[in-house]
């Protein structure tokens, strides 16, 4: 048999088969679901009336559905479950397990956003590629948001070839067509090229050191996507710096 | 001199201006088979510098040599500032560079004024067109409108940028006098409200032309009209460096935001700037003041306040409280109010909820009665707002409301390393 879900963010494959695992679970089916199997073997314990999903349900399971948690998919099972049972529960935004299925929708929504904001772009010499050059870019995302970047990336930069390499899995994009490729190794992103310096220059220049708040920055900037930003390799410098070109700002 | 260092000193003069807002303008994209660039209407901050702002555009001036000596300008004619002036083809190629290895949303690009205001602002011009018309960049693109360009050259920057701005630099007229001698904020006004009149003719032939398609029968690729600055426009002015009271800040944004329909104002607290004049104070305005400003200033946008409302002491805004909970400290009459019953105009003037969580609160009390574990609920903030609401099982203590007024502990800064 076919795994059910075809990668590990599959809403659609798993909003499909979510009526017949409210009527009763197909025991068969959730084997192979691996590590999650275990979680879709609590079958509904009172009779519900068809699945009719509340308008939104669909975002909220699609952005769920990508986040790195192993039980995702038990918990939007088992709230459907409630859903069938509980008139009002969907209005209901303050109900403990909405919360957490929305703070996971968040999260992943999130990562969506500081992906298409945080990937670095670097220009590679290609003679196959359209224009001799190809834009790469290393990035490791927490979720599994690699297709819902997608579309960001290719409405942006249409025209020439780029590619983002992944942990999780690759984009290529050729100019005309996108397509998916297997996991890729830090290694296999391109080094430094010759415009970095400039964007350098810039990050360090539009700082200003009067206005230090290194809170601020960490809290839109987490720590943990610094490795693949190279301007983020100054900042320690920066903030070592401060006082002395403040102190020279005003003149003293 | 080399781009590099250019970029240095163009940068570095540029970072006085607060804006580096990329959202409002239109969604555009480049599938359309050439150029590069989209816009989503959002905004995206694609890097922040230690000092906790965003870099969102690429932020330069063109030059930083100017024939004015506004006192508070580190570019003044009389400073002793290192001079650069970048090329028209240097701006442009720096953008979409850094465009493309995905580090800025577009362009935010300012002058010094150089010969005079119309030469300054061709210059200006000129790199947005070539970035539209030659090279069909897509990305975003703020323009600096110099004070008393000629409005055919303000009609010519509508049509490249997303958005306009022209600074009002001061709270009042009689310190830009004094501070400023070039500028008039007379004139700073008249262009402002010529942008304001344009922006509104556009959005007017924008809803005529979408009623024109809406008919039946209608040509699919009816002429669209020409565009103009669709994400508006905004400006900027500094606290600190004269003696204006809040009262008097808000006073103008009010009136700016009313009578300018501007998107947003910005506030820059006065830091002290290199070879500063005596005339400026030697001392920076504290940065929470400018952080109340904009405090206050949403409670006007999206809260309901008036500008009149607004809570001050001696003029100036507390910097103990935030502006919301000064007012509501003030207002003890109002509180506590009932969870399950409060309108939510009355809700949102509540301390630590805000709009999201007013909305959450009143899609639950359809169904059920609200609890103090739903106040918890909603984040850490919204604890604020115990002291200043009943519950079925919540009352508030007077002890409450008397910890809020004690003044916080001072912030501290977490080391980085």
């Amino acid at each position: 048999m076919d795994l059910p879900l075809r990668h590990p963010a599959d809403w659609p494959g798993f909003a499909a088969q979510l009526p017949a695992l409210l009527a009763g679970a197909d025991a068969s089916w959730t084997q192979d679901v691996g590590a999650q199997a275990a979680l879709f073997g609590d079958a509904p314990t009172a009779p519900a009336g068809p699945w009719a999903p509340p308008e939104g349900w669909h975002e909220l399971g699609r952005l769920v559905a990508m986040h790195a948690d192993a039980d995702r998919y038990a918990r939007l099972l088992a709230f459907a479950r409630r859903l069938q049972r509980e008139p009002g529960l969907w209005a209901d935004r303050l109900d403990a397990e909405r919360r957490h299925l929305q703070s996971l929708a968040r999260q992943v929504s999130r990562e969506i956003h500081k992906m298409h904001a945080f990937v670095r772009f670097r220009e590679v010499a290609d003679t196959q590629a359209r224009g001799g050059r190809r834009h790469v870019a290393w990035f490791e995302p927490a979720h599994h948001v690699l297709r819902a970047v997608a579309p960001f990336f290719v409405k942006r930069f249409a025209q020439h070839p780029w590619a983002i390499l992944t942990p999780r899995g690759c984009l290529h994009w050729d100019g005309e067509r996108l397509s998916g490729a297997g996991p890729a190794r830090r290694e296999d992103a391109p080094p430094e090229d010759a415009g970095e310096a400039l964007w350098l220059i810039y990050y360090r220049s539009i700082f200003n050191p009067a206005r230090l708040k290194i809170d601020a920055m960490k809290k839109e900037m987490p720590v943990r996507y610094w490795a693949h930003m190279p301007e983020t390799r100054l900042i320690s410098e920066l903030v070592r710096e401060a006082p002395r070109r403040e102190a020279r700002m005003r003149g003293v | 001199m080399e781009v590099l260092n250019k970029l240095a000193i163009l940068a570095d003069a540029a970072k006085y201006d607060a804006s580096c807002a990329s959202s409002g303008g239109d969604r555009r994209d480049s599938r359309d088979g050439r150029g590069i660039g989209s816009t989503t209407g959002s905004g995206i901050c694609h890097a922040y510098a230690p000092d906790g702002r965003c870099i969102s555009l690429l932020k330069v001036l063109l030059t930083n040599w100017c024939v004015y000596d506004c006192l508070y300008c580190i570019n003044r004619k009389s400073s002793e500032v290192r001079r650069a002036r970048f090329s028209i083809d240097e701006v442009v190629q720096l953008t979409l560079s850094f465009y493309r290895r995905n580090v800025i949303e577009g362009l935010f690009l300012s002058s010094g004024i150089i010969r005079n205001p119309d030469y300054t602002m061709e210059q200006v011009i000129e790199v947005a067109r070539r970035l539209r018309e030659d090279e069909h960049f897509k990305g975003y693109i703020h323009l600096k409108t110099i004070p008393d360009a000629s409005p055919e050259l303000v009609e010519r920057a509508g049509r490249h940028a997303d958005r306009l701005s022209i600074n009002v630099e001061l709270p009042s007229a009689a310190s830009l006098k004094a501070l400023a001698p070039e500028k008039d904020a007379g004139g700073i006004e008249r262009t402002m409200s010529r942008i304001h009149l344009r922006l509104q003719a556009a959005r007017e032939a924008r809803r005529e032309a979408e009623a024109v398609r809406a008919l039946p029968g209608a040509a699919a690729a009816a002429t669209r009209p020409p565009r103009f600055a669709p994400a508006g426009q905004s400006t900027q002015l500094i606290v600190g460096a004269d003696a204006s009271d809040d009262r008097a800040v808000l006073r103008l944004s009010h009136r700016l935001y009313r009578g300018q329909g501007l998107r947003r104002v910005y506030y820059s607290a006065y830091s002290p700037i290199p070879h500063a004049s005596r005339a400026l104070p030697p001392q920076a305005a504290p940065l929470m003041r400018e952080h109340r400003l904009y405090q206050a200033d949403w409670l006007m946008r999206f809260y309901g306040f008036g500008a009149e409302e607004i809570v001050t002491e001696g003029g100036f805004l507390s910097l103990r409280h935030d502006p919301k909970l000064a007012w509501a400290l003030a207002h003890p009459e109002t509180f506590p109010l009932d969870l399950d019953r409060a309108p939510r105009e009355s809700l949102l003037r509540v301390p630590g909820l805000g709009v999201g969580s007013v909305d959450k609160l009143l899609a639950a009390r359809q169904h059920r009665r609200l609890r103090r574990a739903d106040v918890l609920a909603l984040g850490p903030l919204a604890r604020k707002a115990l002291p200043f609401v009943v519950a079925v099982d919540h009352r508030p203590r007077a002890a409450d409301l008397q910890a809020l007024a004690r003044p916080p502990a001072e912030p501290q800064q977490a080391a980085l390393f």
